[in-house]
């Protein structure tokens, strides 16, 4: 099907995609720095403590 | 990739590649408490559900193939754990409003913007699928196949979450569908677009 568009109202879609697009790589920004900001936290201790007292002592088996 | 494989029928013990595998598994750390975090909304039920799932990583670690993605099947293991222990003890509403409420005081900065915060609830609001897939594959770094193996799923099911969670979260933040302290529709769309020019570009 061809459609005959006005010029006008293809800029108006095209300015209106690049704005949802923007919108959707600001969103994208900010997620990442939502999750990045949890992974550049010290992890805790009790993590590594956790995971050492796991680990049967040298030397036993 | 078994995940509830226990540690058993193990030949014998071998040092070298649980040493290999102790430091791999160390370094996703952050990842999972990050990953966690994004599940239940609550940073110390998120600690609890990554230190169980390194623990359960650490206790299949004999099922893991060395050299394939760790990453994605440590995930795979925190996911799993997130969801059954949802199944025995939650009722699903009762989480996600609670999981809301918390995520709302849970910032830990209360100088950050505005708008992390209302990205924050916006993702509260997202069912849960959408929500998870959004994250792996826009934060987490991970390919639309390997979100697809963590959730257990089909890679075109992944495609159409994400997308259909972009939509979702941007006419959420756009409308102002979330109810905090009567801020107005729009508010925190454009906070989010003013703090995302003075951001780095998208890596």
């Amino acid at each position: 099907m061809i459609e005959h568009v006005p010029m006008e109202d293809k800029r108006k879609s095209a300015a209106a995609l690049d704005e949802a697009r923007l919108r959707q790589q600001a969103i994208g920004v900010r997620l990442r720095q939502m999750f990045d900001e949890v992974v550049n936290e010290p992890v805790p201790d009790e993590f590594l403590d956790i995971l050492r007292k796991a680990e049967p002592p040298a030397g036993e088996k | 990739m078994s995940t509830d494989q226990p540690y058993v029928g193990r030949s014998a013990p071998d040092p070298v590649r649980d040493n290999a595998f102790k430091r791999e598994l160390v370094t996703l750390i952050p990842h999972l408490r990050a990953f966690a975090r994004t599940l239940t909304g609550d940073p110390t039920a998120a600690d609890d559900l990554a230190q169980d799932a390194m623990m359960k990583a650490w206790d299949a670690r004999a099922s893991f193939q060395m050299g394939t993605n760790m990453k994605a099947w440590t995930f795979m293991i925190l996911r799993n754990q997130f969801y059954s222990e949802k199944r025995r003890s939650w009722r699903q509403s009762q989480l996600d409003q609670e999981a809301a409420e918390r995520t709302l005081v849970a910032v830990d900065d209360p100088e950050a913007p505005v708008a992390l915060d209302e990205l924050r609830q916006g993702l509260t609001m997202l069912p849960p699928e959408q929500r998870e897939a959004l994250i792996l594959v826009g934060a987490g770094g991970f390919a639309y196949e390997e979100a697809a193996e963590i959730c257990n799923c089909a890679v075109g099911t992944v495609k159409s979450r994400v997308s259909r969670a972009r939509r979702a979260l941007q006419a959420i933040l756009e409308t102002g569908a979330y109810d905090r302290d009567g801020a107005s529709a729009g508010d925190a769309m454009r906070a989010i677009l003013a703090d995302a020019e003075r951001l780095s570009s998208p890596r």
